[in-house]
């Protein structure tokens, strides 16, 4: 690791974007994705739709936003619609190509947790809860997660479904009656994970520059399988870094400003 | 029709809160990040509201605040969680510990609550729709139901409409007869105010002219029943035009509310001991960055 020039965080958003296409609609989850999804827009897909359920449709953000509903998404989406509207015609409706989400706890078929740790009634841990994540798992054509990797959060068996996967695997989604592809890849810092096409199972697709398997396989409760050809992850080019690191640097910018003007107030 | 004649809508906060606010009602205070009725909920937690059901989709430091005051005995949401800085204390410590008071839950997706509200507003008993397909909460939550569609025989899940007795939000602008514009990012706050029974709205300002273009998000005197201007009424989320998101107090908030105690010095000070037009005060050093 030492030779390398960016860090385990850096690759996994680097690794995230690429899997974004110029001309997907893509509906932003909170957190990490949000990263990934503006780095693609910024790098390579700069006319690729970023939609966050606040009802942003087609945002350009110049600063990475704290939250789903920043006035910077609504003042630089090409329109606001309510959120009424963005969950029945723009999410239900099937216009949206990508989710990207985020989780607390993930199984190998990609199913998410968000909701609790421990039991529903008592739980050990309340957590936020699925938001818009259910539905965008169910009405995206597709399903990207990014996550870190870690025994608590790739786990055998999720504490609760708040958003299908691939269920037990298989056809399961179908005989849910679910017509999406649903989840399809997920990146972590340590490598990149895609569905098999027949289990519905995430298979090692590729390893971070660096990592190896048993440093990998010791994260995951689960047994790891490698796709075939499994490689080693490509690591950022220096445009992609520079990109990013400028996107983090902005928004560090400008929140010191305003937390200046709180301190000179 | 003629439309009702209303006389003034606008009043001062601690009337508007005090002749709709009422001990055991069902209530919302919503906005979806921005416009987020601050000044409201801090004049109920002063005017010491008890046993409320609160709504909400996104029932972040707001909701923090009142249930830590202990004003919530139910509250029905879809996601409470302090945006892009983590999880709610005080939401936590009465699901886990019930302090101060036991806090029954009902909970959703975002999908789903936003279609209750869109029920609620068009006088419907229930709004169906293609969600929770395998998720738990369809388990958990006794109020999701299943429909079938009379024309496929499809499955559907069914949720009951939201109705509220009192609907609060925060808009940037009124005029002098108490009509409402709302811009931007807008979440379910119309749906909100015509699923109630009384509606209270704090605006930024009063205007002779809301200069709305044809499209705009107007909620005409005659739906509402108060109207108050608080300016700075939503710090610290945000009014598009009036002020930004001031993100350091939510991240600040993982610090206040982190223990009973300094939440308790936090609200005695800040809300307590404050009054409605703190709010302009608190905002006036943001107001040029928006």
């Amino acid at each position: 690791m030492s030779n390398q020039c960016f860090s385990r965080d850096e690759l996994m958003v680097v690794a995230a974007s690429r899997a974004l296409a110029n001309d997907d609609v893509c509906f932003v989850g909170i957190g990490p994705p949000s990263a990934a999804c503006n780095l693609a827009r910024l790098c390579h897909a700069p006319d690729i739709t970023l939609i966050y359920e606040s009802g942003t449709i087609g945002t350009a953000p110049d600063v990475l936003p704290l939250s789903i509903g920043d006035g910077e998404l609504c003042e630089t989406a090409l329109s606001t619609v309510s959120v009424v509207e963005m969950f029945r015609y723009w999410l239900q409706g099937g216009r949206i190509t990508v989710g990207f989400l985020g989780a607390a706890q993930i199984d190998r078929f990609g199913n998410i947790n968000t909701t609790v740790i421990g039991d529903y009634e008592k739980p050990r841990v309340r957590l936020p809860g699925g938001g818009g994540a259910p539905e965008i798992a169910s009405f995206c054509h597709r399903v990207f997660i990014t996550m870190k990797q870690s025994k608590r959060g790739f786990v055998e068996k999720i504490d609760f479904f708040t958003s299908f996967g691939h269920g037990t695997g298989g056809d399961h989604r179908t005989r849910q009656g679910l017509r999406t592809r649903g989840p399809a890849l997920l990146v972590s810092d340590l490598a990149v994970w895609a569905t098999d096409p027949e289990s519905k199972q995430f298979r090692i697709e590729s390893i971070h520059p660096g990592v190896t398997k048993e440093e990998l396989e010791a994260t995951v409760t689960w047994k790891v399988e490698y796709a075939p050809g499994a490689s080693e992850t490509p690591p950022p080019t220096k445009f992609e870094l520079e990109v990013l690191r400028d996107f983090y640097a902005r928004t560090a910018e400008a929140q010191t400003r305003l937390a200046n003007r709180s301190i000179d107030a | 029709m003629s439309k009702p004649i209303t006389g003034s809508k606008i009043r001062p906060l601690e009337d508007a809160v005090s002749e709709n606010l009422e001990t055991g009602c069902s209530a919302a205070f919503e906005g979806f990040t921005h416009l987020i009725p601050f000044a409201a909920a801090h004049e109920a937690i002063r005017q010491n509201a008890q046993d409320l059901t609160l709504y909400r989709m996104t029932p972040d430091v707001i909701y923090d605040q009142l249930i830590g005051a202990g004003a919530v005995s139910k509250l029905v949401f879809s996601y409470a969680g302090n945006p892009g800085v983590g999880l709610l204390h005080r939401f936590r410590d009465a699901v886990e510990n019930g302090w101060p008071r036991e806090l029954e839950i009902e909970e959703h997706s975002h999908a789903a609550l936003a279609h209750m509200y869109e029920a609620g507003a068009s006088g419907l008993p229930f709004a169906a729709f293609r969600g929770y397909i395998g998720a738990d909460l369809k388990r958990v939550n006794p109020s999701i139901k299943s429909i079938e569609c009379p024309f496929t025989g499809e499955s559907f899940s069914a949720v009951p409409a939201v109705q509220l007795d009192v609907a609060f939000i925060h808009a940037q602008r009124a005029d002098r007869e108490g009509n409402v514009l709302l811009e931007g990012i807008v979440g379910v706050q119309k749906e909100a105010v015509l699923a109630a029974k009384r509606a209270v709205v704090t605006v930024e300002e009063v205007v002779d002219d809301l200069n709305a273009h044809p499209n705009a998000c107007v909620l005409p005197s005659w739906v509402l029943s108060a109207v108050s201007c608080v300016p700075g009424g939503a710090h610290p989320s945000y009014a598009l035009g009036y002020y930004p998101r001031d993100n350091g107090t939510y991240l600040e908030w993982a610090r206040i509310s982190a223990d009973r105690d300094s939440f308790k010095s936090w609200i005695n000070d800040n809300i307590l001991q404050s009054t409605p037009s703190e709010f302009g005060i608190r905002v006036s050093k943001f107001a040029s960055e928006s």
